[in-house]
C-alpha cells in the first residue's frame, strides 16, 4: 500500500510541476515576448512584414510569391520567383521541400523525377529569357537523359555489350536524344513498363558545365516560400522585363540593385534579390499596360 | 568576399562566439546546479508542486521522478490534441489522429521533436504553445538535469545522493533556458520572425491569386526550439520557413543557440568534478569531432557530386536562396551533431555523401556536443568506455575521475552503448521486411533505404530531423518510430543514473603510477578514437547500402 502511494505522490507531484511549468513557458513566456514585441519598430516585423501595393495588402515580404497567370504561365511583366515546392506553389498552408534525392533521375507514373524537373524548368527558363537553356545530362527536349541499359554485365557491373538500351524519360513516340549507345539501338519508353532492372546510366551530353540559366532558378527551396532570387536570376530576367515594360534597362538595373540585400555583416548568407518588392517597385516605376 | 571565403568566416565566427561564451555560461550553469539558496519564486513553485526542494535523491528516487514527470507530460500532451477543437486558439483545427497525437507526445516530450504533421495544417495556436513549447522547455531542463545527476555521481564520494530533480528541472528552466529564451526570440522577431496571435489572413497576391498567411507566437517558440535542442518546426518547413527564419543572420543566431548549452556544459562538469581541465578535455573530444564533421559535410555540400546536383551546378535543390550551400550545411551539421533536428535545408535532397554525414552525426551518438545534457553524459559514457578500452590495451586500473570502473560500470556504459544501434537496426530492418513501409519511400533505390534507416536513426537518437521525402503519419510509422523515441530517451537515462548511483557510493581512489590521465591530449585522440571506430563497426554495413551505394562509384 506504501508502495502504491508512493507513485501516486510522485505523480502527482509531476502533474503539479507540469501545469506550474505550462503556466510560466506555455503561457506567461509566450505574452510576454508578444508584449516586447509591439514595440514600435518591432511591431510590423512580428504581425508578418507585410508590404502594400496601390495602397492595398499584397502579401508579406517574406514570403514568396508566384508571378504567373491562371494557367501558371509566367506573366513576362513580372520577375519570376524560383520553383517551389509548397502546394501548388508559393501556398503557405503546406510549405515544404520537394525531398527528392541527388540520384532521383528516372521518371514513374507519379510524375516526373527531379532531374527531369530540372531539365525542363532551364530548358523553360532558356526559351523565356532567350539564352541557352540546356545543362549536363539534359536532353534537348528538357528531360534527364538517363539511359536504362540491358544485358551481361562484366564485374565492375557494367554492361560492355548491350542487348536493349531504354531513353526511360522519353515515352514513345518522342524520338531518343541519342540513336545508338555502344551498339545498340536506344529506344523510348514504353508506358507503364519498369526499366529498374537495368543499369541506370545518365549521359552527361556536351551542355556547358556553367549553364546560362542559373541553378536557383532550377531548383525548389526549402521552404518552397523562398522570397529572393539570386541577383544572377535577376539579371538574367531584366531585358525582358525592360523590353516588356519599355523602361531602359539600366533603370531596370538600378531597381534591381536596390532590391538586393548583401550579405548580413558581409559574411553571411548570400545576396539575394527580394522579389515581391522588386516587382512592387516595377509597378510602381512603370506601371504595366499589356 | 567570395562565396567559400564567407561561408569559412561564417563558420569561424559561429564556433569563436561559442568558445568566447564556454566559460561564462558554464560557470553560469555550475552556479545554478551547484546553489544550495532557492529563489523566492522557486520557493513557491515548489510549495505548489508539493515537493521538499532540500530533500536529496538517490538514483532511483531520481530516475522515478524523470518518469513520473515524462509519463504525465505524454498523457497532457496527448489529451490536448486529441481534444483540440474544443479548446481555445484551435483556429478551426481537428482534433489530431491518435496515431499522430500519440507519435507527437513522444517525440516532444522525448526532446526529440520528430514531426509527422504539418504544423500549419494540424496544430492550433493553444496545442503549440501550451503543449508544444512547454515540452520544448521542460525536456531540455530534464536532459540538462539527467546530466547534472551523473556529474554529482562522479564528483561526490560514499553517498546515495544525486540531487533533487524536483529542483534541477525547475532552476533549468527559470535561471538558464528562460532567460536566454526570452532575449533570443526578441532578437529574432526584430529579424522578421513572426509573433502574434492572428489566425489565417488572405492577401490577393500582386498576380492576383489569393494567397494565406498563417502567423502565431512564433518567434517564442523558435528560440527555445534551437536554444533546448527541440527543433519542432511551428511550420512544416522548419527554419527555412522565412517567418522561422527570416535572414542571413538570424540564421546564424539560431545555429548558434542550438549548440551554446550543450558546447557550455563540459565547463561546468569540468567545475563540479574539480578539475576544470577534464572539462576541456571533454569539450576538446566535442570540437575535434565536430570540426570534422563540419568539414566533410560542407566540402561534400560544395563539391556537389551527383547527377542532379551536377546537372543544377550546385546543391542547391531544397536550400534557401538567403542561406546559400555553405550555411545550410553548417546549419545541418550543427542539428545532428546536437539533437535539434531543426533544419534550415531539406537533407533528402543533399548530396549523397553531405546526407550520409547527417546521419554519421547522428549515429555518433550526438555527443559533439550533443543534446542539451544528453550531450554531456553521453560524452562521458565514452570516456569511461574508452578507459575501459586503454586500460585493457596497456593493463592498467580503468579509472575515471578516481572512480573505479569495474564490471557494474561496465556493463552499464556498454548497455548504454547498445540501446541505440539496436533500435536503430532492428527498426530499420522491421520497417524494410514490409511492403507497407517500404511504400512510404519517396525516392527509389539507395536512397529509399537511406530514407528510412535516417528516420530510424533520427528517432532513436532522438533528433528529429528526417529526410523528409518518407510518408511517415501511417500508424506504423507513427508507432515505430514513437517506440523508438521512448526507448531511446528513457533507457539511456535510467542507465546513466543508475551508474551515477554506483559511482557516487564509491570511495576515490588515490592517483598512482597506474592511472590514465584523462585531461591530456593522449586522451582526448583517444576518445574520439574510440568513439568513430565503435560508430563505424555498429553503422557502416548500414551505411553502405544507403548513402555510400549510392555517392561512391
Amino acid at each position: 500500500m506504501g508502495m502504491f502511494q508512493n507513485l501516486l505522490r510522485r505523480h502527482a507531484a509531476a502533474l503539479r510541476a507540469l501545469l506550474v511549468l505550462t503556466a510560466v513557458c506555455g503561457v506567461l513566456y509566450p505574452l510576454a515576448v508578444t508584449a516586447v514585441a509591439q514595440l514600435p519598430g518591432l511591431k510590423a516585423k512580428a504581425d508578418g512584414s507585410y508590404v502594400s501595393a496601390d495602397g492595398r495588402r499584397a502579401g508579406s515580404a517574406l514570403i514568396g510569391q508566384s508571378f504567373t497567370d491562371a494557367q501558371g504561365r509566367p506573366l513576362k511583366q513580372y520577375f519570376q520567383s524560383r520553383p517551389s515546392a509548397a502546394g501548388d506553389g508559393y501556398d503557405p498552408a503546406s510549405s515544404g521541400a520537394s525531398n527528392l534525392g541527388p540520384e532521383n533521375v528516372v521518371d514513374t507514373k507519379d510524375g516526373p523525377s527531379l532531374l527531369s524537373q530540372v531539365c525542363a524548368r532551364s530548358k523553360a527558363v532558356g526559351e523565356l529569357e532567350g539564352v541557352d537553356g540546356r545543362r549536363p545530362y539534359c536532353t534537348p527536349g528538357g528531360a534527364g537523359a538517363v539511359l536504362a541499359v540491358f544485358g551481361p554485365r562484366d564485374t565492375a557491373g557494367t554492361v560492355v555489350h548491350p542487348t536493349r538500351v531504354i531513353s526511360v524519360n522519353e515515352p514513345c513516340p518522342a524520338a531518343p536524344f541519342r540513336s545508338e549507345y555502344r551498339g545498340a539501338r536506344v529506344e523510348c519508353a514504353a508506358g507503364g513498363q519498369d526499366y529498374r532492372d537495368g543499369v541506370i546510366v545518365p549521359v552527361r551530353g556536351d551542355a556547358p558545365a556553367r549553364p546560362a540559366v542559373p541553378s536557383d532558378a532550377v531548383t525548389a527551396s526549402g521552404s518552397g516560400l523562398d522570397p529572393d532570387i539570386s541577383p544572377a536570376y535577376a539579371r538574367l530576367q531584366a531585358p525582358r522585363i525592360a523590353r516588356e515594360r519599355g523602361l531602359p534597362a539600366a533603370q531596370v538595373e538600378r531597381l534591381i540593385r536596390a532590391n538586393t540585400t548583401g550579405r548580413a555583416a558581409g559574411f553571411m548568407g548570400d545576396p539575394v534579390v527580394n522579389v515581391l518588392k522588386l516587382n512592387i517597385a516595377l509597378d510602381k516605376a512603370a506601371p504595366f499596360r499589356g | 568576399m567570395g562565396a567559400t571565403t564567407a561561408g569559412v568566416v561564417f563558420i569561424g565566427s559561429l564556433l569563436l562566439a561559442l568558445a568566447a561564451v564556454h566559460v561564462p555560461l558554464g560557470d553560469h550553469m555550475y552556479r545554478v546546479y551547484s546553489s544550495t539558496r532557492h529563489r523566492r519564486v522557486e520557493r513557491a513553485l515548489y510549495r505548489t508542486m508539493g515537493v521538499d526542494p532540500d530533500a536529496e535523491q538517490g538514483w532511483g528516487a531520481y530516475a522515478r521522478s524523470v518518469l513520473a514527470f515524462s509519463l504525465v507530460s505524454v498523457l497532457l500532451l496527448y489529451g490536448l490534441q486529441r481534444l483540440q477543437s474544443h479548446l481555445l486558439l484551435s483556429l478551426g483545427m481537428k482534433n489530431v489522429p491518435d496515431h499522430v497525437a500519440w507519435n507527437t507526445a513522444v517525440s516532444f516530450v522525448t526532446n526529440t521533436n520528430w514531426q509527422s504533421y504539418s504544423g500549419e495544417s494540424t496544430m492550433g495556436h493553444l496545442v503549440q504553445m501550451a503543449g508544444l513549447a512547454v515540452q520544448n522547455f521542460v525536456s531540455a531542463a530534464v536532459g540538462m538535469a539527467v546530466a547534472m545527476a551523473f556529474v554529482r555521481g562522479l564528483a561526490r564520494k560514499r553517498t546515495g545522493d544525486l540531487g533533487n530533480f524536483w529542483v534541477d528541472l525547475t532552476r533549468g528552466v527559470l535561471r538558464i533556458l528562460l532567460p536566454i529564451a526570452v532575449v533570443a526570440a526578441v532578437v529574432l522577431v526584430a529579424g522578421g520572425a513572426v509573433q502574434n496571435f492572428a489566425g489565417p489572413h488572405t492577401v490577393g497576391t500582386l498576380a492576383g491569386h489569393p494567397q494565406t498567411l498563417t502567423g502565431g507566437p512564433v518567434a517564442s517558440q523558435e528560440a527555445i526550439k534551437e536554444l533546448g535542442t527541440n527543433g519542432g518546426g511551428f511550420y512544416n518547413a522548419n527554419s527555412a520557413h522565412p517567418f522561422e527564419n527570416p535572414t542571413a543572420w538570424t540564421n546564424w543566431i539560431e545555429i548558434f543557440l542550438l549548440v551554446v548549452i550543450a558546447s557550455a556544459l563540459p565547463r561546468t562538469f569540468g567545475r563540479m568534478a574539480g578539475q576544470k581541465r577534464q572539462g576541456y578535455a571533454i569539450v576538446a573530444v566535442m570540437g575535434v569531432l565536430a570540426v570534422l564533421s563540419i568539414c566533410a559535410t560542407t566540402a561534400a555540400q560544395v563539391a556537389h557530386h551527383g547527377t542532379v546536383p551536377q546537372a543544377v551546378g550546385s546543391a542547391a535543390e531544397g536550400t534557401e536562396a538567403r542561406f546559400g550551400i555553405v550555411d545550410s550545411a553548417m546549419f545541418a551539421t550543427a542539428t545532428t551533431l546536437t539533437s535539434t533536428g531543426a533544419v534550415d535545408s531539406f537533407h533528402d535532397s543533399y548530396t549523397s555523401l553531405g546526407g550520409g554525414m547527417a546521419m554519421l552525426n547522428m549515429m555518433l551518438g550526438e555527443v559533439a556536443p550533443g543534446g542539451v545534457g544528453s550531450g554531456l553524459y553521453g560524452m562521458l559514457i565514452l570516456a569511461i568506455i574508452t578507459v575501459f578500452v586503454a586500460g585493457l590495451m596497456v593493463g592498467r586500473t580503468p579509472e575515471y575521475l578516481g572512480k573505479k570502473i569495474g564490471a557494474r560500470e561496465m556493463k552499464l556504459a556498454s548497455l548504454y552503448f547498445l540501446v541505440t544501434p539496436g533500435l536503430v537496426l532492428t527498426g530499420t530492418a522491421i520497417a524494410m521486411a514490409f511492403p507497407g513501409p517500404r511504400a512510404s519511400m519517396l525516392n527509389g533505390g539507395p536512397h529509399g533505404f537511406s530514407e528510412v534507416l535516417y528516420a530510424f536513426t533520427s528517432a532513436s537518437n532522438n533528433n528529429g530531423s528526417a529526410f523528409a521525402g518518407l510518408t511517415v503519419n501511417t500508424p506504423f510509422y507513427d508507432v515505430a518510430l514513437g517506440l523508438a523515441m521512448l526507448l531511446g530517451r528513457f533507457l539511456p537515462i535510467v542507465l546513466v543514473l543508475a551508474l551515477a548511483g554506483s559511482l557516487a557510493r564509491q570511495t576515490p581512489v588515490p592517483v598512482s603510477a597506474g592511472t590514465l590521465p584523462t585531461h591530456r591530449l593522449q586522451f582526448v585522440g583517444m576518445v574520439a578514437g574510440v568513439t568513430l571506430v565503435l560508430v563505424a563497426l555498429t553503422f557502416f554495413p548500414a551505411l553502405a547500402l544507403g548513402p555510400l551505394a549510392e555517392g561512391i562509384r
